[in-house]
């Protein structure tokens, strides 16, 4: 499998990253180089294998569903690059 | 007299409790070092005033008898640990400026016990990187570099690894007497390895990642990077603790690492993997195995050939694991909740502007690889199945251990590069992970000891690999080799004021 240029301009688009028309064919080859090498792993036998969820064997751990933390909001509002009245701010989106 | 910044943390540890010196002495003289040693860039961020601060509480602690083995020790921390109120940043400028209010558990274990902070260590972006040159604040210098064939020093600069390349420039520079890495693929050994130091991964959940900033969350884990073995055994059994706050961390036990430190390794069952002999790999880096597999056994250590017949998928797998689980992790810089924001006509353009400005260049690429493999129609193809595979890899190592105890390797196929020499390629630069990976994916404890020299007098490191949560045999094994090795060699000064 390999990508094109529309493919690129698709993923950056999902991914939120501004890529400029002169930027997308350098990346495609560059995108594709590291594919082509990855496509070695369709030459193992997966048949019947699960697919890896827990690198430990360990069990995650459950807690009540209540609140234990919290009252922040300064501390989290401190590093915004903008805040108004207590909120994060961003560009308006509703008309 | 030795100069106090020569000693390891153990002598300064031990130093330190008998009154020979004070906390704020030793940390003065590091932060003249790290004053002198600038040129190295392994700081982002130097914090003397907190340091001096730490290391005067660090002396009342030891005269009140409640020294720990950490006590006074100075340190340097990774960029990537949040650290309360200051730089920390991962090395990227998507976090510029951001200092958190809250501390990761692993540094507030550390500072429980009384260490001491000398300031933020350079690194790769985000940890992506084997070389230290993906750091927004420029590439950290190896102290070592290499001998020409008249045995003069090259005048050219090297890297020291990545991605925790500032941490072991710091101490193979003299600059912090141990440090803390992250190690997601190889970030802690490989740059040990370069440096002629100590590099310890513990198992996966060993330590909290609370406070750790995220990369790839199956395989980040937190260790440290030292002098000696036993340095690592003390600084381990800090770092390490079960934590409500990261689901994944694991509530066993700590043990005292040091006790493991026997000397013994008498019936030690070591497994040689014979798909680690890669094709092209340099004479040098088998010649320097096969002295490894030599001094074990005259150590009295057996050793059994085992094969783990998946070895040469580890690679492609993790750069499918990594960059989807980077992908999803970094969605979270939005130019909205913390560090850069640059504006654009809309919310989304903002966004798109913000993390096109804010990314370098390999962290885009690997975001882009994780979206497309976890994209509708790719998921299977790629995702999946290198999860498939990842079990696969998994299943190979606890084959083996139903015969060995540890397994001995190289840690990496080559010593340090130049600066330079790799940057255009990034498969190149992926190779370097080839034998520290599969532990990785496997969530297994791995260490990298200094064990000689390459033909060019830059230092190699041999690995060994334990089984899940047997830290203990992991350290007992690499103390052995390490005694057997006695790598002694040191970097020769050519930065600062000669």
């Amino acid at each position: 499998m390999s990508v094109d240029k529309k493919t690129v301009a698709k993923i950056a688009d999902l991914a939120r990253i501004a890529v400029g028309e002169d930027e997308l064919e350098p990346l495609v080859g560059e995108l594709n180089n590291i594919l082509d090498w990855i496509e070695q792993l369709s030459e193992v036998n997966t048949d019947g294998v699960a697919p890896m969820t827990s690198v430990v064997a360990v069990d995650l751990p459950w807690r009540t569903d209540k609140v234990t933390d919290g009252g922040y909001r300064d501390e989290l509002l401190a590093n915004a690059p903008n805040s108004e009245h207590g909120f994060f701010t961003v560009p308006k989106v509703i008309e | 007299m030795t100069k106090l910044t020569e000693l390891t943390l153990a002598e300064a540890r031990d130093g330190l409790v008998k009154g020979d010196f004070t906390s704020r002495e030793l940390t003065e003289q590091y932060l003249a070092n790290m004053e002198q040693g600038r040129e190295l860039n392994s700081y982002i961020v130097e914090t003397a005033d907190i340091a001096l601060d730490m290391a005067d509480k660090a002396d009342g602690m030891i005269r009140g008898g409640n020294a720990t083995g950490m006590t006074g020790i100075p340190i340097a921390v990774k960029d990537l640990y949040c650290t309360k109120d200051v730089h920390s940043c991962s090395a990227s400028h998507i976090l510029n400026g951001f200092k958190p209010k809250y501390e990761s558990t692993v540094t507030a274990n550390l500072w429980q016990d009384g260490a001491v902070m000398l300031g933020k260590t350079n690194m790769d972006e985000f940890a992506m990187g084997s070389s230290n040159e993906t750091s927004y604040y420029g590439p950290t210098l190896n102290p070592w570099r290499a001998a020409k064939e008249n045995g003069e020093q090259e005048t050219k600069n090297y890297v020291p690894g990545g991605s925790s390349g500032g941490s072991v420039a710091a101490v193979a520079g003299g600059l912090a007497i141990a440090a803390t890495g992250t190690d997601t693929g190889g970030s802690i050994r490989q740059p040990a390895a370069f440096t002629g130091l100590v590099g310890f991964k513990p198992t996966y959940g060993r330590c909290s990642r609370w406070g750790m900033i995220a990369f790839a969350s199956s395989l980040d884990q937190a260790g440290p990077i030292t002098k000696t073995v036993r340095d690592a055994a003390i600084m381990m059994e800090s770092m390490a603790s079960y934590d409500v706050k990261d689901s994944t961390s694991v509530e066993r036990t700590v043990p005292n690492y040091e006790h493991a430190l026997t000397g013994d390794v008498r019936g030690l069952k070591i497994g040689i993997p014979k798909e680690y002999r890669m094709d092209g790999m340099p004479e040098e880096i088998e010649t320097l195995w096969q002295q490894g597999i030599a001094w074990m056994k005259a150590a009295g250590a057996e050793i059994i050939d085992i094969s783990l017949p998946h070895t040469k998928y580890a690679l492609p797998t993790y750069y499918i694991v990594a960059p989807a689980e980077a992908s999803s992790n970094l969605a979270r810089y939005d130019g909205v909740k913390y560090g850069l924001r640059v504006e654009g006509d809309s919310l989304d353009g903002m966004y798109k502007n913000t993390r096109a400005e804010g990314f370098g260049h390999e962290v885009k690429r690997r975001i882009l690889i994780g979206t497309y493999v976890l994209s509708a129609g790719y998921y299977d193809a790629y995702y999946l199945k290198a999860q498939k595979i990842r079990t696969l890899i998994a299943q190979d190592f606890a084959k083996a251990y139903e015969k060995v105890d540890v397994i001995l390797t190289p840690t990496a196929p080559s010593a340090a590069f130049a600066l330079g020499e790799k940057s255009d390629d990034p498969i190149a630069m992926y190779l370097n992970d080839i034998f520290t990976v599969p532990a990785s994916l496997s969530g297994l404890p791995a260490i990298s000891v200094p064990a000689g020299l390459s033909k060019d007098a830059m230092p190699l490191g041999l690995q060994i690999i334990g089984r899940a949560f047997d830290e203990e045999t992991v350290l007992r094994a690499a103390h052995a080799l390490e005694h057997a090795a006695s790598f002694t060699t040191k970097p020769k000064v050519w930065w600062g004021e000669k």
